[in-house]
C-alpha cells in the first residue's frame, strides 16, 4: 500500500449513474487486477474504496457508481483536482491460477475490475469469454472495451432488452470454460458458485473502515479461518467460501 | 529540545502518543508504512479468553466527523495472541505495549490478564469494561461502580503490572465509576471508549450496521471526551490516558491540559494511517507555538 496524491485526468459519465475517472499518480503498489484504491473525500470521514478497472505505469482508471454522498461528490469533480489516495489495496485476482479458457463475469458495477482481469488473462495468451450482466439496455457499459481486448463478450439483461434475457448464469450455461473470475452483487456471486463446479475466484464487497487491515470492519469467515475483505480479500477462491453468514458465526 | 516524555505508573514513554486498541491491530500493518518505534507505545487489539469472530457485517457506518463500528471484539483469543500475535509484534516493535483486555465475566477478565501477565513486553494492562458492541459483558461492567470495582479487584489480584481501567462514556456519572476503580486499586484510568450510536440507511430504511448500533468515534466526540477527562481528573489521583476523537497535535495538548497523562489516537488511524507519525513530528512545533518546554508540565493545566 502507498499513500499519494493523484490528479484527475478525466471524469465522465458512462451511463446515468456510472462514471469513469482516470487518475495520474504512483501506481507501483498495484500488482494484480481486482485490487482497489481508497479515496479521501472532503467532508467525509471514511475513505471510499473503489476497485481498479485498469492501470499502467502512471495512470489508474476507476469506474464507480453514484450510490451516496461520497460517490455523488466524486461525480462532480473536475479535471486537475488532486485526491489523497491509498493505492494498492487488497489481494486481487491471480491470473496465473486460471486455466486456458477462463470466463470473466461482471455484474453491474462489478464489471470494471473484470476488465483488468480480462486484460491480464489475454496477455497470458488465454482465450477469454466475458459475461457482463446488467438490468437493462441503458445500463450497459464497457462492452466495446472488452471486445477490443479480444474477449468473446456475452451480455445479459434482466429485462431481455439486449443480449441473453436473465442473469449471468443463463449465459454461463451456454459457455465452454475452464474456470471463472467474478465480481458483482453477492446474490450473483452465490448463483454463479451454485451453477458450476469449476474453480472460481470471486471478488466480494463489504463496508470498510480503513481498507488496509487495521480495523476488522470487513471480516468474513472462510474455511481457512477469518479473513479481512480489504486485506486477504476482496478476492476469495471458490473452495474457501462460506456463504451462510449467520450459520458460520 | 522539547521534552515529550510522559510517565504512566513508573513506565516512561518517549512521547504521549499511543494508537488506540482496535485501530492498530498488533502493529505490523502499520510497521509496513513507517517505523512504529517512534510511538510512545500502542494498545493492542482487545483480547478475550476465547477466540471471537465478532458481530455480523456490515460493521461500519460513516458519520459526520466520525464513524460507527460494531466489530465486537474480533480477536484470536489470548492463547493465540501469546503464541502468534505477540511474536509477530515483537519483530516490528521493541517497546512495551498496552495490553487491552476484555471479557464477559469477572473470571474472563482475570483469566486473560493472568495469562498475559508473564509477557515481558507488556507495560500496562488496559482493561476494557466499556465495549458497546457485545452483549452480556463489556460495557455492562463499565456502567456500574460496583461491577467496575469487581473487575478492577479481580485483575489487580492476578498481576503485578499496572492496571488501567478503560471507561465507557455511556453512563450517567463517569466520575463515580472512575472513583470506584481508584478505590479498588486501579493504577490508572483510560477514557473514553466510543459513544453508542446509530445510522439508518435511507434506501433500505434499516440500520446501516447489522448489529443495529455501534460505537461512535472520531473528531465529533472530542469535546465529550475532553469534558469527561476534565471531570475525572478533578476526582481521582491516578493517571488518565485520554482518548476520543484525537487527530492533531493540538488535540493532544488540549487533552493533556484537561488532565490526560498520555493520549490515544483511534479512528484517525483508519483514515490517515500515518496520523500518529504526523502528530509526533508536529508536537515539538506546536509546543513551541504555545511556549511549552516539557509536555508533562501541562497535564491538568486547565484546572
Amino acid at each position: 500500500m502507498k499513500q499519494g496524491i493523484y490528479k484527475i485526468l478525466e471524469n465522465k459519465s458512462l451511463t446515468s449513474d456510472i462514471y469513469l475517472m482516470r487518475l495520474s499518480g504512483d501506481t507501483s503498489s498495484l500488482t494484480r487486477p481486482g485490487q482497489f484504491i481508497n479515496i479521501a473525500l472532503e467532508g467525509m470521514f471514511l475513505r471510499r474504496p473503489i476497485s481498479v478497472c485498469d492501470y499502467n505505469e502512471k495512470e489508474i482508471t476507476i469506474i464507480y457508481k453514484v450510490v451516496g454522498k461520497g460517490t455523488e461528490a466524486m461525480s462532480k469533480m473536475t479535471i486537475g483536482k488532486e485526491l489523497d489516495v491509498l493505492c494498492g489495496l487488497g489481494n486481487g485476482f491471480d491470473p496465473d491460477k486460471c486455466g486456458n479458457n477462463p470466463v470473466v463475469v461482471g455484474g453491474g458495477v462489478g464489471v470494471p475490475p473484470m476488465y483488468g482481469v480480462a486484460k491480464a488473462l489475454i496477455s497470458r495468451g488465454k482465450k477469454v469469454t466475458a459475461i457482463l450482466g446488467f438490468n437493462t439496455a441503458k445500463e450497459i457499459f464497457y462492452k466495446e472495451e472488452f471486445e477490443a481486448l479480444g474477449c468473446d463478450v456475452k451480455i445479459t439483461t434482466v429485462d431481455g432488452s439486449v443480449g441473453i434475457k436473465g442473469f449471468v448464469t443463463n449465459a454461463l450455461a451456454e459457455t465452454e470454460y475452464t474456470d471463472y473470475c467474478a465480481c458483482g452483487p453477492e446474490p450473483m456471486l452465490k448463483a454463479l458458485y451454485n451453477a458450476t463446479d469449476k474453480p472460481g475466484q470471486l471478488s466480494f464487497e463489504e463496508r470498510m473502515g480503513c481498507g488496509f487491515g487495521a480495523c476488522m470492519g470487513c471480516s468474513c469467515k472462510t474455511i481457512y479461518g477469518n479473513k479481512r475483505i480489504c486485506k486477504e480479500g476482496p478476492v476469495l477462491v471458490s473452495e474457501e467460501i462460506l456463504w451462510d453468514k449467520e450459520a458460520s458465526k | 529540545m522539547k521534552d515529550l516524555k510522559v510517565n504512566l505508573s513508573g513506565w516512561e514513554l518517549d512521547n504521549p502518543i499511543i494508537p488506540a486498541s482496535g485501530t492498530y491491530g498488533f502493529g505490523y500493518e502499520f510497521a509496513d508504512l513507517y517505523d512504529i518505534n517512534i510511538l510512545g507505545s500502542f494498545s493492542f487489539k482487545g483480547t478475550t479468553k476465547e477466540p471471537r469472530f465478532g458481530n455480523p457485517t456490515p460493521r461500519i457506518a460513516e458519520c459526520y466527523s466520525g464513524m460507527i463500528n460494531s466489530v465486537g471484539l474480533q480477536n484470536p483469543g489470548v492463547e493465540k495472541v501469546i503464541a502468534e500475535e505477540l511474536p509477530k509484534m515483537r519483530k516490528v516493535f521493541n517497546k512495551k505495549v498496552v495490553a487491552n483486555v476484555s471479557g464477559f465475566s469477572v473470571d474472563d477478565y482475570s483469566y486473560t490478564v493472568e495469562k498475559l501477565s508473564g509477557e515481558e513486553d507488556i507495560g500496562i494492562f488496559e482493561v476494557n469494561i466499556s465495549c458497546p458492541n457485545v452483549h452480556n459483558g463489556g460495557m455492562a461492567f463499565g456502567t456500574s461502580p460496583e461491577n467496575a470495582a469487581l473487575v478492577t479487584k479481580a485483575c489487580k489480584a492476578v498481576t503485578d503490572k499496572p492496571v488501567y481501567i478503560k471507561l465507557s462514556p455511556n453512563v450517567t456519572d463517569i466520575v463515580a465509576i472512575a472513583k470506584a476503580c481508584e478505590e479498588s486499586g486501579a493504577d490508572g484510568i483510560s477514557m473514553i471508549n466510543t459513544l453508542l450510536g446509530m445510522r439508518i440507511d435511507l434506501r433500505s430504511k434499516k440500520p446501516v450496521v447489522a448489529n443495529k448500533m455501534g460505537g461512535f468515534s472520531g473528531p465529533a466526540i472530542f469535546p465529550v471526551a475532553l469534558r469527561m477527562i476534565y471531570q475525572v481528573y478533578e476526582a481521582v489521583n491516578i493517571p488518565i490516558i485520554g482518548m476520543g476523537g484525537v487527530s492533531t497535535a493540538e488535540d493532544v495538548i488540549e487533552m493533556m491540559l484537561a488532565g490526560a497523562s498520555a493520549v490515544q489516537v483511534g479512528a484517525a488511524n483508519l483514515t490517515n494511517p500515518y496520523v500518529c507519525r504526523d502528530i509526533i513530528e508536529e508536537l515539538p512545533r506546536v509546543m513551541e507555538k504555545y511556549k511549552i518546554e516539557k509536555l508533562s508540565d501541562i497535564i491538568g493545566g486547565a484546572h
